[in-house]
């Protein structure tokens, strides 16, 4: 009964993105269908996590094929947990955009419902192919959610940044279009479960599988191919970027763990490239993050520097080592769109992020500076909040599987990330902290303080990540039970081939 | 063989015109770029049966694997969106500036230095 209810996870977003595609003017009945269907489809998915969370893994064969012929959506509570949070996040980047101004453009509704159904869609496929063509139907919206602007006039940068995002994001595409023909060519197959410990029996499908991996890395800005990201997302509206911060890498971070626990059963031999490949993420997106002075370059950056750190539990593939990062996926998304959250709150009221712009304008902002201060603990991951739990787990974890070098980089990559997000702190949100107050800025600092209402959505978010931090268990066992399923693949291969 | 030349052949070409500066070449670029992938899904159905799917009962040992068939088919009507889109956006923007403009910051701040970016 549950599985046959899976393919309404991208069916009802779809039906109701062509409804709202109907709107023209008036937009007040497009935003409720908007947040009704948004809020619907992550109740739905709350639901799939708690009737996984024992482990049971639900499949279903689209158009009643037998297993292995038609395209099968799986859930287990991994692709339960990341749907529920991508759904969470999402309303509340749209709770953001319509408050904020970007979500009164006639189609953002529409976009948003497509962008849902295509991220649900990959989540649930266990099909190469079909996990391609939801990676597209999950771009193409967001191709036209970059260049969405408020009131109708998009900016000359968000048309620069989205011709780097579309063509980068095509090429990524094609290189993976391409590995999934290998795969068919070598194995016969697309499908998962199929494909099961593949790279085992054959170097060949093992090949041709990395090729959809580093396909994979790519879209997830691992470090040699990470400047797009930090170029294009700093680019749009700022509710877009936080919206998009939490749906596009996460996709692909889920899309490796997945491929690399099923086709390669978590194969020792190649772990290393992927300790390499993560630990030099971690440092090099924390040093760009450094050297840059907007709000949202710098929050850009951190994004990549943190995409290695999820990834350095893939890279362990040990109990511990997988259930921390699928915990720090869990906590970094909330956390990134927290921030970016902020950041939109302070550009959309004073216009810009730019640092020197900035600096000691942003008057008294008591909730924004807390709201902001308390993510960015979190980012650096400190004590009672939720970023200290994971970065605690994932580096137990690197030491424990003796990748000490691993263990030693996260830890003081973790010490420039609090620098760097104290360089946003001291310029913006405490003028006070610096010392001086200029004259001519004066008259600015006591302009009222950002509207509580711009403020809510981020706020919400950070009281999230100070709830896990303190309570951290309930989500760590379901992280636990996660990492169970993708260390034995065995239950998920049954459910799709029975 | 001659199906692995040409695939070589338009992805040589492809990753030329990508490497390009004019917008107009790197789209052209894409192009070619699926075309191979199109081509490289054929070959990966197996190119010695030649005979097509059709027809009530077709013999398995002669007709064309039609699975790559129609992943081609996606894929190619995939690509043809995104190019549409992507020459949309060529000729969006103003006319002076150029793509090898890599300064993608809105204003041009007259108290940043040129080195900066």
């Amino acid at each position: 009964m549950m599985a046959s209810l899976l393919p309404l996870f991208v069916v009802v977003p779809l039906i109701a993105a062509g409804i709202a595609a109907f709107a023209r003017r008036s937009h007040r009945w497009s935003s409720v269908l908007l947040l009704a269907t948004l809020a619907a489809t992550t109740i739905a998915a709350g639901a799939l996590v708690a009737a996984t969370a024992q482990g049971q893994v639900v499949a279903a064969a689209l158009g009643g094929w037998p297993g292995g012929i038609a395209i099968p959506f799986v859930a287990d509570v991994f692709s339960a947990l990341v749907m529920t949070v991508a759904g969470v996040l999402t309303l509340v980047s749209c709770w953001f955009a319509l408050v904020g101004g970007t979500g009164r453009h006639p189609l953002f509704a529409s976009l948003v419902l497509v962008l849902i159904a295509g991220v649900n869609g990959a989540l649930l496929t266990a099909d190469l192919f079909n996990l391609f063509v939801f990676i597209e139907v999950m771009l193409l919206p967001s191709y036209g959610l970059l260049v969405i602007a408020q009131k109708g006039k998009g900016t000359l940068r968000s048309v620069v940044g989205s011709r780097l995002y579309v063509t980068f994001n095509l090429f990524v595409s094609t290189v993976f279009l391409a590995g999934v023909a290998l795969v068919y060519g070598t194995a016969g197959t697309v499908n998962l479960a199929e494909l099961s410990d593949a790279a085992a029996t054959s170097d060949l499908t093992a090949a041709a599988v990395a090729v959809c991996l580093f396909a994979l890395a790519m879209k997830a800005a691992v470090v040699p191919v990470h400047g797009w990201l930090a170029r294009a997302y700093p680019s749009t509206s700022p509710a877009v970027t936080a919206m998009f911060s939490a749906l596009h890498t996460k996709v692909a971070i889920y899309a490796i763990y997945r491929i690399y626990a099923v086709v390669f059963e978590g194969d020792q031999r190649w772990l290393w490239i992927g300790v390499v490949l993560f630990s030099a993420t971690m440092v090099v997106g924390v040093l760009g993050a450094v050297g840059e002075t907007r709000i949202r370059s710098i929050l850009a950056f951190h994004m990549v520097s943190q995409i290695g750190y999820i990834l350095l539990g893939v890279a362990l593939f040990t109990q511990l080592g997988l259930a921390a990062g699928i915990f720090y996926l869990l906590h970094h998304m909330i956390v990134k769109s927290s921030l970016f959250l902020s950041a939109a709150a302070v550009e959309t009221r004073y216009g810009t992020d730019v640092l020197a712009d900035l600096r000691n304008r942003v008057g008294r902002e008591p909730l924004l500076t807390v709201v902001f201060g308390v993510a960015a603990l979190s980012l650096a991951g400190l004590p009672p909040f939720s970023g200290f739990f994971a970065k605690l787990t994932l580096i137990t974890g690197a030491v424990e599987a003796g990748q000490i070098t691993a263990a030693i980089i996260a830890l003081a990559v973790s010490l420039i990330t609090l620098m760097s997000m104290l360089k946003i702190f001291n310029a913006v949100f405490a003028p006070t902290v610096t010392g001086s107050f200029r004259n001519e800025d004066h008259a600015v600092v006591e302009a009222p303080p950002t509207p509580l209402h711009l403020v809510a959505p981020a706020a919400t978010l950070a009281a999230v990540t100070l709830g896990l931090g303190l309570g951290a268990e309930g989500l760590f066992d379901l992280a636990t039970v996660a990492a169970a399923g993708l260390l034995d693949t065995r239950a998920y291969v049954e459910a799709v081939l029975p | 063989m001659i199906l692995a030349l040409v695939i070589g052949a338009l992805v040589t070409a492809a990753v030329y015109l990508l490497l390009q500066k004019d917008r107009l070449r790197v789209i052209i670029g894409f192009v070619l770029l699926s075309h191979a992938v199109n081509l490289l899904f054929f070959s990966a159905g197996g190119i010695g049966r030649r005979g097509e799917p059709l027809g009530s009962d077709p013999d398995p040992s002669i007709t064309a694997d039609p699975l790559p068939q129609a992943f081609v088919l996606t894929a190619i009507v995939i690509a043809f969106a995104i190019t549409i889109y992507l020459l949309v956006l060529a000729v969006t923007g103003s006319a002076a500036e150029d793509e090898g403009v890599d300064d993608d910051d809105e204003q041009p701040a007259p108290q940043r230095k040129e080195t900066d970016r």
